[in-house]
């Protein structure tokens, strides 16, 4: 029974920072699926969520619900930003380009914060104060119990917004076929700011989270994350917003277990080979569809 | 003659290198800290090198030359420690760290070579965090954390003449490589894969090779940093050292060979001549990356590169 618990404990603790990946991965995936790039900043859009909170609440002393908000607004309004900026002159350009202005994008936020705000860390009280409940003998945080319900309400959210809407219409039709969309009449390059600003916004939402999660703030934080929900976007097919929502919370319960079974010092090494031995066995993922390059 | 003009260009330079930096060393113009830049000049110029093969001419972005740089450090610096005289330690120690590096580069390269761009540069950045933490994990080895303590100070600015020799090797084997019929398949490869293919280049066992020599090439750029600095931490091989070797690859032009070899002696010696702003080095490195590519890639660039197109043009006719 005790051993029982303990893996239920871990399971939910999985789903928790699981759901936090899943968000994450969901914004490479839509950035890789219309603009073809994968987004290098993305992770470091965490840390700028996360710092944003932390001006808007402890600064500013704006109230949580509006604090929230506004974060999630000002991270949108960065995705556009830096797609405007820096990915866009580059959209003909090779991928080693893009890529390598990705990077530079990354590095360019992490120093800012550093500059900014710099190196020590800062402790940042979770603005989320939900009472814990118990289930037959298990507690389950108030956070966990706030974590898996924002991602469950975005996660439909969004399958309704890009599956319903003429905009998630365009958008998918953008990633099949930029051309032949642009010939149908949709705005390419509106369309892709809008999947930036969602991209961003989630990953404002898992900035939050996380930053409730962890309490503390430098301005790396987005660094590790952004690679783990990377390979969270890989294991569940990249290109595939189902996959990214499978990949973040089987990553999050590989990760928890490993943690708790395995060792806590290489369960960084067992989240990356994942990656390693996806793509070896099926790089287009679990859900992900092969793409053949045509000459 | 005209034909190798450009190979007697760069001996006369390299010696003169060589004996205006061993003068300046015996003399005693140069200060302490000057000196104790000669050789992690040296060894980034190694390093961009050898990421310039891989980014400029194979065309495929590696994130993780930190990490090989880190193996061949390691393999090298518990073979300096063992005990062997200086004279056999220092060449087996250079040989295994590049032969370790080489090693993994084809582990991580099998896997890697099934993917093109952005999944490599992915891939390559989770290997070096894996490296990392295998390295943080294996205490008895290694000493974890706290690091490899007490490694000989062999290759400091006293051996300059054997870390400048491996420095020459690293050029031109590079250099060779890609004015050969080697190097020739290799920027195929980069150009059109598909094409390159489909005229018969084996697209897999190049890449793997060009790859597999970086690895070794930066392994032994790894024993050079471990003679020098006499103390490794899995903390030094991090993502922003990939990072700094990459900005040199781009600032010398990707695929220029000198243009690595100036940028990397340059983004070395202004640091520490800079020093008081060297918090926002990192943050001018961000600029350099976007910029560069910005700049490469834009209708301004584009016109110029016609511009001279047109002259070279006119006097031909």
């Amino acid at each position: 029974m005790a051993l029982l618990n303990s893996i239920l404990a871990q399971l939910l603790n999985g789903l928790r920072i699981g759901s936090i990946y899943a968000l994450i991965a969901l914004g490479y995936t839509m950035v890789y699926g219309i603009a073809k790039m994968i987004n290098f900043a993305h992770g470091d859009i965490i840390m700028v969520g996360a710092y944003a909170l932390y001006v808007f609440v402890s600064i500013l002393h704006v109230p949580a619900v509006p604090a929230v908000i506004l974060t999630i607004a000002f991270c949108a309004l960065m995705g556009i930003t830096i797609e405007k900026v820096a990915y866009k002159p580059l959209r003909n350009a090779q991928r080693l380009a893009v890529l390598i202005t990705a990077i530079g994008v990354s590095y360019l936020l992490q120093n800012l914060a550093l500059l900014i705000f710099k190196a020590t860390p800062i402790p940042f009280g979770s603005i989320i104060k939900v009472p814990s409940i118990q289930i037959a003998g298990l507690t389950i945080s108030g956070l966990t119990i706030v974590t898996l319900a924002v991602t469950a309400l975005i996660m439909a959210g969004l399958t309704l917004f890009v599956n319903k809407t003429k905009i998630g219409h365009a958008m998918l039709a953008v990633s099949e076929d930029q051309g032949a969309a642009e010939l149908m009449g949709i705005n390419v390059n509106r369309t892709i700011s809008i999947t930036f600003a969602i991209g961003s916004a989630l990953a404002a939402v898992a900035g939050i989270l996380y930053i409730c999660q962890y309490e503390s703030l430098i301005p790396t934080l987005g660094a590790i994350p952004g690679i783990k929900a990377f390979v969270a976007a890989v294991l569940g097919g990249i290109g595939s917003i189902p996959g990214a929502m499978f990949g973040g919370m089987a990553l999050g319960i590989i990760e928890s277990m490993s943690k708790a079974y395995i060792s806590t010092q290489l369960s960084d090494a067992i989240v990356f080979s994942v990656l390693v031995i996806v793509l070896l066995l099926k790089p287009s993922g679990i859900l992900g569809k092969l793409s053949v390059e045509k000459v | 003659m005209k034909k190798y003009g450009k190979q007697i260009l760069g001996c006369v330079a390299a010696i003169a290198v060589y004996v205006a930096v061993t003068a300046a060393v015996n003399m005693g113009v140069m200060s302490r800290q000057m000196m104790s830049l000669i050789v992690p000049v040296c060894m980034n110029i190694m390093l961009a090198v050898s990421l310039c093969m891989v980014v400029g001419f194979l065309g495929e972005l590696s994130l993780g030359h930190a990490a090989f740089m880190s193996i061949g450090a390691y393999a090298g610096a518990l073979v300096l420690k063992s005990g062997l005289p200086t004279v056999a330690a220092l060449p087996l120690a250079v040989v295994t760290g590049g032969a370790c590096a080489a090693v993994l580069g084809l582990i991580v390269g099998i896997p890697v070579l099934r993917l093109r761009g952005d999944y490599l540069a992915i891939t390559t950045l989770a290997f070096g965090e894996i490296i990392k933490s295998v390295f943080n994990a294996a205490t008895p080895i290694t000493g974890g954390a706290g690091g490899l303590k007490r490694i000989p100070p062999v290759t400091t600015y006293r051996n300059f003449t054997f870390v400048y020799v491996l420095m020459l090797i690293v050029i031109v084997l590079v250099s060779n490589l890609v004015n050969s019929r080697h190097g020739r398949a290799i920027c195929a490869i980069r150009d059109n894969y598909i094409a390159a293919e489909a005229i018969g280049i084996k697209v897999s066992l190049f890449k793997t090779m060009a790859f597999v020599l970086a690895a070794f090439m930066a392994g032994m750029a790894g024993v050079v940093y471990a003679g020098n600095i006499g103390i490794l931490r899995p903390g030094n091989f991090d993502y922003n050292t990939s990072i700094e070797i990459l900005v040199m690859v781009v600032l010398g032009g990707m695929g220029n060979i000198t243009g690595s070899i100036i940028a990397a002696a340059l983004l070395t010696l202004l640091p520490e001549l800079l020093r008081g702003l060297s918090n926002y080095r990192m943050l001018v490195y961000a600029i350099v990356l976007i910029a560069m590519m910005l700049f490469s890639n834009s209708p301004l660039r584009r016109m110029l590169a016609e511009k001279r197109n047109m002259r070279q043009a006119d006097k031909i006719q």
